[in-house]
């Protein structure tokens, strides 16, 4: 287990421009493949950037090595910022971003994990990761018992957790005890339909979570310091599952894209991609200074 | 007369021939799969004792999961147990494990080709009193037509206990489908059973029909050959245990030497045995047919026997459809 520290600033500005290349390939492989789902994808960049490039036990050349932690992505619609994000980390070249959507590629529109390794699980059809995250858990439990040093990684979105199967997840995950799922709830307050709290209100979210007997954390999603302390706070439970509610704005890092409902489901066209690039170049320029 | 090379049954003609459930046998296989195989475990949705987990989760309480009433999460959990190299078993009553869960049996195990095994008791309308929300008419079709997965229906006790530790070695996911009811012992320990292949169970001499049934249906195939003797009608009795995958090569056989063939099976027409076979022989070798099956229609409340007959599931069904097809021929 780390020590709780202070994530340093090197690391920090590390983390933000793989954060922002992980953006601006999202953009990229969007515009190329014209349709998919660009806001909760930029909005997530900055986590996946932590957990591909920092947190993650994984090692990206050897996709299945057995001692890895677990990451089941159950948004799967949100998928251009995982590829974009293992690229970034080495799981296959970012020429292969270009592939996304397109007949005969790795990179399935929803991510299925017989087309890529690393893949855990296919996903798409919303509300069943967390469900396979505590399978995994407590296979694992089965096999180690307390001794292990496995995490299980569950990423949901907001609107997602509609689905009555999250709520039966979250009673088993409650019943067991699993100390070792660690979810991240993207709370970015849209869904396709326009604001989660028009469409279906739910808050209060941490209460609702403690309830089912989770550690509950709410955090900035763009904040790496606050990433790191709640996933190390994650881990240093050993009672609970736990979730941490990463508030993000959707369509992060695109000043016209951001808390738009819209581009939930859409990508950008070429002109859009254009400003989007340049607008991310920006940021990059400012992080270099 | 019964294919003596299977050795099945010699006292399954006889009055007092022993009655056991599918469902029954599917616990006792598992056991037998479980203590030969650390890796197999079982989750149940509340209904551990009724479709015989508990007999596994008893002797390996360390590798049982119970997620009391949440087919959907059950299944889903499963594939994530199937991930970390876990051969899970999941049951339930056919109508919930199949039909409120199906999406989760296609994206997480039948998608990702998890050997997810999906154990649904209670189908049918054998379970009688219940009535028709509790009977499932329909899982066979919604199972058979989802790609991966292969679809299992064992025809008695003995039959559900092999289905049951093949089904722990095939990699895949399966779906096996069992009834509470206990009906007649047609196999022996000694009847050999493979995935995929379908077995003459009786055979007249200069057969004119095939009666392909899965199930309790092949208990009452083999009863109807008695009076079908006596009427001069001579058949064969195919026991087509697997659905998916079908055994084409025998059922393409009979269906050629015959020119004619019953399916029967406690499902609805649609989509279900009747339905595969149609598939086959439309393709391969088209045939006069008539099908043994509910008739589009759900179940109600009664004994079994009151609703076999009235559902035309019953010996005399059997036999008025291999008169019929005899006129089609």
């Amino acid at each position: 287990m780390k020590t709780l520290m202070i994530m340093n600033n090197e690391t920090h500005t590390k983390l933000k421009l793989h954060a922002n290349t992980i953006r601006k390939n999202i953009i990229r492989m969007l515009e190329k493949a014209g349709s998919g789902h660009t806001a909760g994808s930029l909005g997530m960049a900055d986590i996946f950037s932590y957990l591909y490039l920092h947190e993650l036990s994984h090692k990206p050349t050897e996709p299945n090595w057995n001692e890895r932690d677990r990451l089941v992505l159950s948004n799967g619609h949100i998928c251009p910022v995982l590829y974009a994000a293992m690229a970034e980390s080495g799981y296959f070249p970012i020429s292969e971003l270009m592939t996304l959507r397109m007949f005969g590629s790795r990179l399935q529109g929803h991510p299925h994990r017989e087309y890529l390794a690393g893949i855990e699980t296919s996903s798409g059809p919303l509300g069943q990761g967390l469900s396979q995250s505590i399978g995994m858990a407590l296979a694992e439990r089965i096999d180690k018992g307390s001794d292990s040093n496995k995490y299980f990684y569950c990423l949901l979105g907001d609107g997602e957790i509609n689905e009555g199967n999250i709520w039966e997840s979250a009673l088993h995950a409650g019943k067991e005890k699993l100390s070792h799922i660690i979810v991240f709830l993207d709370r970015n307050n849209i869904q396709i339909d326009g604001f989660t709290d028009d469409v279906m209100p739910l808050e209060p979210l941490d209460k609702k979570w403690e309830s089912f007997g989770f550690y509950v954390q709410t955090i900035d999603g763009h904040d790496f310091n606050a990433i790191d302390i709640a996933v190390h706070n994650a881990k240093n439970q050993h009672e609970q599952p736990s979730i941490i509610i990463a508030k993000t704005i959707p369509g992060k890092g695109v000043p016209d894209f951001e808390n738009i409902p819209a581009w939930h489901g859409k990508s950008p066209n070429k002109n859009e991609a254009e400003y989007a690039l340049s607008e991310l170049e920006k940021l990059e320029k400012e992080l270099l200074c | 007369m019964l294919n003596n090379q299977l050795h099945l049954n010699t006292k399954f003609f006889d009055a007092d021939v022993q009655k056991r459930a599918t469902r029954s046998g599917f616990g006792q296989g598992l056991l037998e799969a479980g203590t030969e195989n650390n890796n197999i475990v079982g989750l149940c949705a509340d209904l551990t004792e009724s479709t015989k987990m508990n007999v596994f989760a008893e002797a390996f309480p360390e590798r049982f999961v119970q997620t009391g009433i949440m087919e959907q999460h059950m299944v889903a959990c499963a594939s994530g147990m199937a991930a970390m190299g876990k051969i899970p078993f999941a049951s339930s009553y056919g109508m919930f494990n199949s039909g409120r869960n199906w999406e989760q049996i296609r994206t997480t195990i039948a998608y990702n080709d998890m050997p997810v095994q999906i154990i649904s008791t209670h189908t049918g309308v054998g379970v009688g009193p219940d009535g028709g929300s509790h009977q499932a008419l329909e899982d066979i079709a919604l199972m058979r037509v989802i790609p991966n997965m292969q679809v299992i229906v064992p025809c008695d006790y003995e039959e559900a206990r092999k289905a049951t530790i093949a089904i722990s070695k095939t990699n895949k996911p399966n779906y096996l489908r069992l009834v509470r009811e206990n009906t007649a012992d047609i196999t022996t320990a000694e009847t050999s059973f493979e995935i995929g292949r379908a077995q003459v169970f009786w055979e007249s001499e200069n057969p004119e029909i095939t009666i392909v049934a899965v199930g309790p249906m092949v208990e009452k195939s083999l009863l109807a050959t008695q009076q079908l003797t006596d009427d001069g009608i001579h058949v064969v009795v195919i026991n087509s245990a697997t659905i998916k995958p079908l055994d084409e090569k025998t059922l393409l056989y009979w269906a050629q030497k015959t020119n004619a063939v019953v399916s029967a099976e406690i499902h609805q027409k649609n989509a279900g045995l009747g339905g595969a076979l149609s598939e086959l022989f439309a393709q391969h070798y088209p045939v006069a047919m008539e099908m043994v099956a509910v008739d589009d229609q759900f179940g109600q409340s009664g004994t079994g026997e009151e609703l076999m007959k009235h559902y035309h599931l019953d010996t005399q069904a059997i036999i008025r459809a291999c008169k019929k097809v005899l006129k089609r021929k």
